[in-house]
């Protein structure tokens, strides 16, 4: 335990927690929220006094211990409270996704049982509404933002501010009542149900013991010395558990500021103006702020462009040498000293990571290129890998031992070991407790003595211990010759170039490897823009003949890289198409998370993969897609399909086959 | 006919007040040009009004006479119980009718936070030199006129483009921010001069959701002029169908839609 005045055994939920920081840290800012565009901010007591009336007017309403409260709605103060309130009267919260459509709300919303659902706002509240015929249990609708919400039926829905002041009055009749509860909960009772968006099948509800989130909340938080003066930004969705352990987790057991961004779309501006000192975001994030800023450099004046150029290639020789605190030259410190003064503090200023001490990457492989410039700039980027059924954390990078190809040593109290298959296991004090109503599932994830399969194939390295991870274990495969095929390798080196968003390989079972693209329409735009290429479409674009040589060059460069591999060096990519439309999880080709799903991508592009193997070198095709408000419709498209060269031992077997 | 004072009730159970606005007998001429022809009708407190019309019809002289910047010739108008005299557009302003633009009339070098500020001129009362001198009197107003201003952006979700200025945004965000300064101006009575004219489907549902939800959030009565019949049909209570300067029709979309002069001025008919 790091504070001896506060005995462990009564920090045993996350209430428990709120009431130590408000004696702790009272008067410091605990939740800021950007709206009308001033950071409006609470203190602990302020939190805790909101946090307190909402539980009691939760109680007013009925909430009994062990009820289900599904939470739907954007990172807001109000919903995290919403979560805390829950917990404080027995009931346990579970976060869902709020951009998921109807459809898929339905089946988490009747799955965990929800007899409470708190929405962001209307179209929350409809999307529940027109579900609830199919999900039973649903008895009180809240909702947080009042406005368009006047002419419902309000005989059973609340506005959130209502039932505060409801708790408040009812505060006398009710307090011991709370209080009782609150000291009820258990350090192995239920925290929160987390749905994983599952790359097959439906979603399964991952059940967090108080035990599992606080104990890796401490354990994470001791790892990279978190203290009560950081500040985080929360912006990730609600319902992944990430954004429950850095959001509730860590910041309710080391006590620091969670912000709260104004909106989806002014993220980047907020950022900039709270600077957070503790950053988490997948590889996507890093990626699309890169793309920003080579663009906006492509724009820029030719001395502008040479002083950037100069002062990049300088933090690159020298810039994660001295992160890593490793001897640098004289000559170098000034040439940096120069750069942070013209091209690195601005540039960081202007991502909003000036006063990042730590940032972390997960969720995908990053690009060497995308993870080094930011290290180079002198930002503490680590990654990480973990998991929902592990309260995130497996293992991380320690300072001083951070690579763009592993993911650290396994984090403080995480057990690893490697199977003769290849696939991970490892077993903590963050695994899971169950998947909610699924016995089988968790009975095949995690064995008698804790050990849960995490379903990715890696490795140790020899000489660091660090664990690299190749592929999803059920995803590597074998080609028709035998040789290994990890389609996720092909993929993450393909999307490492700006131009390339998303790719998809396939070769299971294959005489060779096969790819389709997705273009970036951010970064292609922008080069058709500069090229004087009109389009009308994205269909226009992904198709125009520049694009596909310009992606052919990429797969080329993949493919000589890949031939250096021996292991690997099948995996070439022999022929490709891009795609028409991007893929997107409102049509179900990509989970909430971004993860690419295969076997919906075969079973839909089916008569995509048939041409990429018969040798055609173009395919009809017509695809549905479904808009964001649900409704569906149809584009079509004449799409071409290109060979590639391949190199080293490949080419051999190529001409052979011919 | 409607009783002047009682209003009456909306099929989705909104109340309507008494006549906010009436016009009696409106002529309006340009030389020998008859623009609108001997019209009357009123607006009822609360309410979505439209007047729809063919091209020509005259819809937009309508609108201009309501909003004081026309003086028929002929006719009177009459709001909140009191003829109004001829007046000049500010003084218009000040009685609470703010309105928007056909061909959206922004300050185009300006940020949309300060051509929304704009929209709250009538309510700044301190001096020239106060507010040269950014002290006392002038710094209060400016705060308290932000927080306004910063409710509407986030009433209509602009949050984003809050410093962008507006000679920078695509079409469908300048009419949005026109009509964000108009509501600065916390009209009693919000006039809308094609407000979805030139936007595509999402842009137009987007629009008639923030029509629906100022009518219902702030009470707002609302007169618009639209083009597209089922924007029109979907949103306003009551209807007024011009053709030629004259008043062909009147009443709620139903009715409108079943009179015959109305069919036969939108589909055109064979003229003997």
């Amino acid at each position: 335990m790091t504070d001896p005045q506060t005995p462990e055994g009564e920090l045993h939920s996350i209430p428990a927690l709120l009431a130590r920081n408000v004696a702790r840290y009272g008067d410091r800012p605990a939740w800021r929220e950007k709206e009308f565009g001033i950071w409006q901010s609470w203190t602990w007591a302020q939190a805790a006094g909101e946090i307190r009336a909402l539980a009691l007017g939760l109680l007013t309403l009925g909430l009994r211990p062990g009820d289900r409260v599904a939470i739907i709605g954007r990172n807001r103060p109000a919903h995290y409270w919403g979560m805390i309130a829950a917990q404080m009267c027995g009931a346990v919260p579970v976060p869902l996704y709020q951009d998921a459509v109807a459809d898929e709300m339905a089946f988490v919303l009747d799955h965990c049982g929800a007899r409470f659902v708190l929405c962001g706002d209307q179209e929350q509240v409809d999307k529940v509404l027109e579900v609830e015929d199919r999900v039973t249990g649903i008895e009180r609708i809240l909702y947080t933002d009042r406005r368009g919400m006047r002419r419902y039926d309000h005989s059973r829905m609340d506005a959130l501010a209502d039932v505060q002041a409801e708790g408040r009055d009812a505060a006398p009749r009710l307090d011991a009542e709370l209080d009782a509860r609150i000291a009820g909960l258990g350090y192995d009772d239920t925290c929160v149900m987390l749905y994983t968006s599952g790359t097959t099948g439906r979603p399964k509800g991952v059940v967090l013991s108080n035990r599992n989130i606080i104990e890796t909340s401490k354990n994470s938080a001791e790892f990279d010395r978190l203290t009560q003066r950081e500040d985080i930004v929360a912006y990730l969705p609600m319902a992944w558990v990430g954004d429950f352990i850095f959001s509730v987790g860590q910041a309710l057991w080391a006590g620091f500021t969670v912000n709260c961004p104004e909106d989806a779309q002014t993220m980047m501006t907020d950022m900039r103006e709270i600077g957070p000192t503790y950053f988490f975001a997948p590889p996507r994030v890093f990626e699309g702020q890169l793309t920003n800023v080579m663009i906006r450099m492509e724009d820029a004046g030719r001395f502008k462009r040479w002083l950037f150029g100069w002062c990049m290639s300088v933090a690159r020789r020298v810039g994660p040498a001295l992160l890593d605190g490793k001897p640098v030259g004289p000559g170098d410190r000034l040439a940096y000293g120069l750069g942070r003064v013209f091209v690195y503090g601005p540039l960081k200023n202007t991502l909003g990571l000036s006063r990042i001490r730590v940032g972390y990457t997960a969720g995908e492989a990053i690009g060497p290129e995308i993870f080094d410039f930011y290290r180079s700039l002198g930002i503490n980027l680590k990654q990480l890998y973990g998991q929902t059924e592990a309260s995130v954390f497996i293992t991380q990078q320690p300072d001083g031992e951070v690579r763009s190809d592993t993911v650290g040593v396994p984090s403080p109290g995480v057990e690893v070991r490697i199977a003769d298959t290849g696939e991970v296991f490892y077993r903590s004090p963050g695994t899971f407790v169950e998947y909610y109503r699924n016995a089988d599932s968790t009975a095949s994830t995690k064995d008698a003595e804790g050990w849960v399969a995490t379903g990715d194939a890696g490795f140790f390295e020899e000489e660091t211990g660090h664990l690299r991870i190749i592929d999803r274990a059920k995803d590597v495969g074998r080609m028709a010759d035998g040789t290994m095929f990890a389609p996720k390798y092909i993929e993450n080196k393909l999307k490492f170039y700006p131009n390339i968003l998303e790719a998809v390989a396939i070769g299971n079972g294959r005489d060779f490897c096969a790819a389709m693209i997705n273009i970036d329409l951010n970064a292609v735009g922008n080069w058709a823009e500069r090229n004087n290429i009109a389009y009308a479409s994205y269909q226009e674009l992904a198709s125009h003949p520049q694009v596909y040589a310009a992606i052919r060059a990429h797969v080329e460069e993949v493919n000589r890289s890949v031939a250096e591999d021996p292991m690997l060096s099948g995996c070439q990519i022999r022929r490709f198409l891009v795609l028409h439309k991007e893929l997107d999880p409102d049509d179900g080709e990509m989970t909430r998370t971004r993860k690419v799903r295969r076997a919906v991508i075969g079973e839909k592009f089916a008569d995509l993969v048939a041409a990429l193997y018969d040798g055609s070198d173009s395919i009809y095709t017509e695809t549905e897609v479904t808009y964001e408000d649900g409704r569906k419709g149809k584009i079509k498209a004449t799409l071409k399909i290109e060979d590639v060269q391949v190199f080293g031992d490949a080419q051999g077997q190529k001409v052979a086959a011919e | 006919m409607l009783d002047r004072t009682e209003g009456y009730t909306t099929p989705d159970g909104r109340q309507i007040g008494g006549v906010l606005m009436e016009l009696k007998d409106i002529t309006l001429r340009f030389g020998g040009v008859v623009a609108i022809k001997e019209i009357s009708f009123d607006i009822r407190e609360g309410e979505i009004r439209a007047i729809i019309g063919p091209n020509g019809a005259g819809k937009s002289s309508m609108l201009n006479v309501i909003s004081g910047f026309y003086h028929p010739q002929d006719g009177e108008v009459w709001f909140k119980g009191r003829r109004r005299p001829p007046m000049r557009p500010y003084q218009v302003a000040r009685l609470g009718i703010a309105r928007t633009f056909q061909n959206i009339a922004l300050f185009d070098g300006m940020t949309v936070l300060d051509n929304i500020m704009t929209g709250r001129l009538n309510k700044m009362r301190s001096g020239l030199l106060s507010q040269a001198l950014w002290w006392g009197a002038a710094e209060r107003e400016e705060v308290e006129n932000r927080a306004e201003v910063e409710k509407i952006i986030d009433f209509l979700e602009i949050q984003n483009i809050r410093k962008t200025p507006v000679g920078r945004l695509p079409y469908g965000l300048k009419k949005r921010v026109e009509l964000a300064r108009a509501l600065a101006a916390e009209p009693g009575l919000l006039l809308l001069d094609e407000p979805m004219a030139g936007m595509n489907v999402e842009e137009k549902e987007d629009m008639s959701r923030f029509i629906l939800d100022v009518n219902d959030e702030f009470g707002t009565t609302i007169c618009l002029i639209e083009h597209d019949m089922g924007v029109v049909m979907d949103l306003s209570d009551r209807v007024v169908v011009m053709d030629y300067g004259r008043k062909i029709g009147d009443g709620t979309p139903d009715q409108v839609r079943s009179n015959q002069e109305v069919i036969d001025a939108y589909l055109g008919v064979a003229h003997d």
